[in-house]
């Protein structure tokens, strides 16, 4: 009889890395990038890469701009005996929840009410408060009922505004960008991502720039928005129509491409099925700005490493199923 | 007449109004009439196909009609009819 031994492969040994850290808060940031090699088959002479947000501690890539934005309010004693409070379409409001818990300061949420259960729940886990605006409003309502309770009770909230707070976009200008810049050894040529409050866009584009010129080439920096007032992209913002976030800065970008809801749900789909990324509809879309970036230089007969942003997972936006939906969640 | 609560995205082409009075046995019978009201409200509701595109959401009262009969939902004169879009930004 042969005994079936483990016998360690070196392929397993150098997926063993251990890690300690003081604190849950050290895990944000420092995500890995992930090349998207079934989707590049079809872009001759294009890498294609995505920045693995969901790696972070809470989730997406909102742990960047939570932590920033508390530890800059902490710095200057802006919440010393105040609850923070802020408005959130849901992955801001997990991030402050997670940050809050760890750091000992506690969190107010404004959020539509039609975000989904999953949220609702993780964010009371932390031990949050959940206040719901409503949700004919989107989250502009959200904005307008957040901005209303910091008026009328100055004395007890601490008011970020993550849409107007300058370690929004910061803390993509300290991280992201320069993350990217190294994971792929300074050659990345394109940056595409969707725009939320723009934090994201706006940081990680505004650094890139900066690292480009001083290597004396330009990278293009491409944000992508709804192509509509009415859509389906959880997280993203259709500018036109919305409160225009202050943070916003259209100088730091090339370009901005107009996605079609359905083009980011089908691209989700596809991550999942095709690269083994179950992502949620935003990262969906990001791909599907990149591979549109993609196809157009390789029409062109030029080479490229386009970089995009994966937010989070898609078990975020799962939803009840029929035979679950009176359960008490 | 129905009551329809209209989201903020789709209130340019109700003149503004946050809730407009439509009549229709069914929803589906609701829509067009909505359609027919305020020309090219349908189009962001429904695809070509007149199926409702999958990222809307329509509730009677606190009832999403794909937990109901889908466009067939009965619908009564004293119900409420929202139309939810996704939940945008940050």
């Amino acid at each position: 009889m042969t005994a079936l031994t483990y016998k360690a492969t070196p392929t397993i040994d150098a997926m063993v890395r251990p890690q300690r850290v003081e604190g849950i808060t050290s895990l944000i940031g420092n995500t890995p990038l992930v090349r998207l090699g079934s989707l590049e088959r079809d872009l001759h002479g294009i890498e294609l890469w995505a920045k693995c947000e969901f790696t972070n501690p809470a989730g997406s890539v909102k742990d960047r701009p939570a932590l920033r934005i508390i530890q800059d309010a902490l710095a200057r004693g802006d919440l010393a005996g105040k609850r923070l409070i802020d408005s959130t379409s849901g992955n801001t409001g997990i991030a402050y929840s997670m940050v809050g818990a760890a750091l000992g300061i506690p969190i107010s949420l404004v959020m539509p009410e039609n975000v989904s259960e999953p949220r609702k729940q993780v964010t009371r886990a932390f031990g949050t408060e959940l206040i719901y605006s409503d949700p004919m409003e989107g989250s502009d309502g959200a904005i307008v009922l957040a901005r209303e309770l910091f008026e009328r009770y100055p004395d007890r909230y601490y008011y970020p505004n993550q849409y107007a707070n300058p370690s929004n976009p910061l803390a993509h200008y300290h991280g992201t960008a320069i993350e990217i810049w190294q994971q792929t050894q300074a050659r990345v040529t394109h940056f595409v991502t969707g725009i939320g409050t723009s934090g994201t866009v706006i940081g990680t584009s505004r650094r890139l720039h900066e690292l480009g010129r001083a290597a004396g080439r330009d990278v293009r920096c491409v944000a992508m928005q709804p192509d509509d007032g009415m859509h389906g992209l959880e997280g993203l913002k259709h500018l036109p129509s919305s409160l225009v976030p202050a943070i916003y800065d259209p100088s730091v970008l090339d370009d901005t491409i107009w996605m079609p809801t359905d083009e980011g749900w089908d691209m989700a789909e596809r991550l999942a099925a095709d690269e083994g990324l179950f992502v949620g509809h935003s990262s969906g879309a990001n791909v599907a700005a990149a591979v549109r970036v993609g196809a157009e230089l390789a029409a062109a007969g030029e080479r490229g490493v386009v970089v995009t942003i994966l937010c989070d997972r898609g078990d975020r936006y799962f939803t009840p199923l029929e035979w679950e939906k009176h359960y008490v969640w | 007449m129905a009551t329809v609560r209209i989201p903020t995205p789709l209130r340019k082409y109700t003149e503004g109004k946050d809730e407009v009075a439509i009549s229709g046995a069914s929803i589906r019978e609701l829509l067009d009439n909505l359609d027919g009201a305020y020309a090219g409200i349908g189009e962001r509701i429904r695809d070509g196909k007149g199926d409702v595109r999958r990222f809307v959401n329509i509730f009677v009262a606190d009832e999403d009609i794909r937990f109901l009969d889908g466009l067939d939902t009965k619908v009564e004169d004293t119900d409420e009819i929202s139309i939810i879009p996704a939940i945008a930004g940050g």
